[in-house]
């Protein structure tokens, strides 16, 4: 079968010991990172990103991937010992996964996110390397009509699965796409809105932006509210294994969850956050057993499930960043540019013409999925002194990585006084209340999406109708259309609002 | 008429301020047409779609919700300060600004600055503590950096070095 050749290549790739001990530094870096209240995977990956410039573009990837694992993982042992969730899609870990934590039962709860993690992430695995190749095919048939059409699905679908207000989320994008087009035109030449300064030319660094808006605004807002009102429960995590009733409870949860999150995982925007919500929804609105505790008040079932959903979301967004090339979201957006550093394309023609990096990534995966939780589970007393460590001596380390890694990209201080600059934009756009992850995703596309626009109306001699009489354009628009519509449909408008303030 | 949101309000502001600033900037670039896009075609429509977006956000803002709610509530300018100003301080004294005459100091000074002027974004910090912390970070960062990963940087000022 070819699955099973493909994936024999991948792990042929992904067990030479080089790549072995990348993933597993990735891994750890990245809870180490992850596990810092208020940082969640995108500033973590941004921040260890310069880390991975010196080696070659196969272990580099592996390496991110496992960052990410970690900065996921690190942010729901966060989001159970403290309280905070350290990224949008811990939320509802935090509600029962704290209650357990208060229940001096943090180490079930702990054991209950990793090991449906680690499930999920095996299935998710399994149905990228399924999904792949037969959307690849596909993705081969696109013009440069389909491809602008299938980004704005991709930019709409983002803004309608995030939560808050649309209308912003959609001008959020729309000023990423600006911000993505200072710099050389790559058409004509010209240098656009670098104001004669060199170095402008190259276009604003999509790690400038991360770190500005997701790393510094954060930390500014993080300071300027009292955080003596933090609980962190180190002493009582004694045992880990949960019971054998646990096990009972949450292996249905685990399965839901799971299918849930790889199914809405592909779809673009908020593809994890989306699936552990909709996970914990579902969980609630299940009968409980006999004896089992409420949800709100520490049930093991409310863990499990939006643990797994979004880490199976996590791992099946990868399929439209490796396929069609597109990022589905802002943690995909940053390996787009990670991997355009290494001189890689990301798109359909990956997997043709580099296999070993497309399946080495793959089974690295499953590999990264695997350390955490042979690694995590036992290392996690080390975890937890880290949380218990002040936030007046974490927040000088990390301003002090965020400027290292910054300038480190391009060896030019040019880049810090940028980041200081979005450090301060990202800080009002907080304070108006606007979520700065699709600028991000627009600040990636924003140049790929001129091109391919540009090409399309070349080639149609400027008539804009080549988007909607081509079959397949003329689909994706109507599927962004239909979004936009459903979501703002009053009875919908209304749900969505719910479904986003729950707690 | 009443503001019902303040973010709103303001975050209208910005987008169709920022938006207008695109477009009106776009025309310095030969816009082109539909079939032959200039440099400046995109940006133009772009900047003119932000800031239709940005006035319908102002627009709304008056409308939606009980008057006075959603305000953005005071700017924390000491963090603000700090943190933005202990990242310059480290850009400068790390590589130098040639433009000002301020040499290179190296990475092991410019840490100590960044972490001492960081600590000072939060009220009751204490310069001897901020003090260990940056000798801690300054030998972690010197091992990981610039020893095992061999980055690129200045260490020591470029005046002792030379």
């Amino acid at each position: 079968m070819e699955l099973i050749e493909n994936l024999t290549l991948g792990f042929g790739v992904a067990f030479t010991f080089q790549n072995l001990v990348y993933a597993l530094v990735g891994c750890l870096l990245g809870t180490l990172i992850g596990v810092l209240p208020g940082l969640g995977p995108v500033p973590t990956i941004a921040m260890l990103l310069p880390v991975t410039y010196g080696l070659p573009p196969v272990a580099a990837l592996i390496m991110l991937a496992g960052i990410y694992y970690g900065a996921q993982y690190g942010g729901s042992t966060t989001a159970i010992l403290v309280n905070l969730p350290g990224e949008s899609s811990s939320v509802v870990t935090v509600i029962d996964g704290y209650q357990m934590a208060r229940k001096g039962r943090a180490g079930p709860a702990l054991a209950a996110a990793g090991i449906g993690s680690f499930f999920a992430g095996c299935v998710g695995t399994l149905v990228i390397a399924a999904f792949a190749p037969p959307l690849t095919e596909i993705a081969l048939e696109f013009g440069p009509a389909e491809y602008f059409s299938l980004m704005i699905v991709g930019l709409i679908g983002a803004v309608v699965l995030a939560s808050g207000s649309l209308i912003k989320a959609l001008a959020m994008i729309v000023l990423g796409l600006l911000f993505g087009l200072v710099g050389t035109d790559v058409n004509s030449g010209v240098a656009r809105y670098s104001f004669d300064i060199p170095e402008l030319t190259d276009g604003i660094s999509f790690i400038v932006i991360a770190m500005g808006v997701f790393g510094y605004g954060e930390i500014i807002s993080n300071l300027s509210q009292s955080d003596e009102q933090r609980e962190v429960f180190t002493g009582k995590v004694k045992g880990i294994m949960p019971t054998a009733e646990d096990f009972k409870r949450m292996f249905p949860a685990v399965i839901r969850g799971t299918a849930l999150g790889s199914a809405l995982g592909i779809l673009p925007g908020g593809g994890a956050l989306l699936s552990a919500f909709a996970a914990y929804t579902i969980e609630k609105k299940t009968k409980l057993k006999p004896g089992e505790v409420p949800f709100g008040q520490g049930n093991i079932r409310g863990v499990a499930a939006p643990e797994s959903a979004n880490n199976a979301g996590s791992q099946t967004s990868f399929i439209p960043l490796l396929t069609l090339g597109i990022p589905p979201n802002a943690v995909m957006a940053l390996m787009v540019g990670a991997m355009t550093i290494h001189n890689i394309q990301p798109g359909p023609q990956v997997m043709t013409s580099n296999p070993e990096l497309f399946w080495g990534l793959i089974a690295s995966m499953w590999i990264g999925n695997l350390m955490l939780i042979v690694l995590n589970l036992p290392l996690i007393g080390m975890w937890i002194k880290l949380l218990t460590v002040p936030y007046r001596w974490l927040f000088p380390a990390i301003v002090l990585f965020c400027a290292i890694g910054v300038y480190s990209t391009n060896n030019n201080n040019f880049d810090i006084w940028m980041v200081a600059l979005f450090g301060f934009i990202g800080y009002l756009f907080l304070k108006l209340g606007c979520e700065p992850a699709p600028l991000l995703l627009g600040l990636i596309l924003g140049p790929m999406m001129e091109e391919y626009l540009r090409r399309a109306l070349l080639i149609s001699r400027g008539d804009w109708s080549v988007f909607v009489t081509r079959p397949l354009s003329a689909s994706l628009l109507a599927v962004a259309g239909l979004l936009l519509i459903v979501v703002l449909l009053p009875s919908i408008k209304k749900k969505r609002e719910e479904a986003f303030v729950e707690d | 008429m009443a503001l019902a949101s303040q973010k709103d309000f303001f975050s209208g502001l910005m987008f169709t301020a920022v938006g207008g600033a695109f477009a009106w900037g776009a025309r310095e670039y030969e816009i082109g047409e539909a079939a032959r896009m200039g440099p400046g075609y995109f940006p133009f429509v772009l900047g003119i779609l932000l800031a239709i977006l940005g006035m319908v956000i102002m627009f709304k803002s008056f409308t939606s919700g009980p008057p006075g709610g959603d305000r953005i509530g005071a700017f924390a300018w000491r963090p603000m300060v700090f943190i933005l100003g202990a990242n310059l301080a480290f850009g400068a004294l790390l590589a130098g600004v040639p433009a000002l005459g301020l040499p290179a100091f190296g990475l092991v000074v410019a840490i100590y600055a960044l972490v001492v002027i960081a600590s000072f974004a939060r009220p009751g910090a204490s310069l001897k503590e901020s003090l260990i912390l940056a000798t801690i970070l300054a030998i972690g960062c010197y091992v990981a950096f610039v020893y095992l990963l061999k980055l690129q940087f200045p260490v020591w000022p470029a005046f002792l070095t030379n």
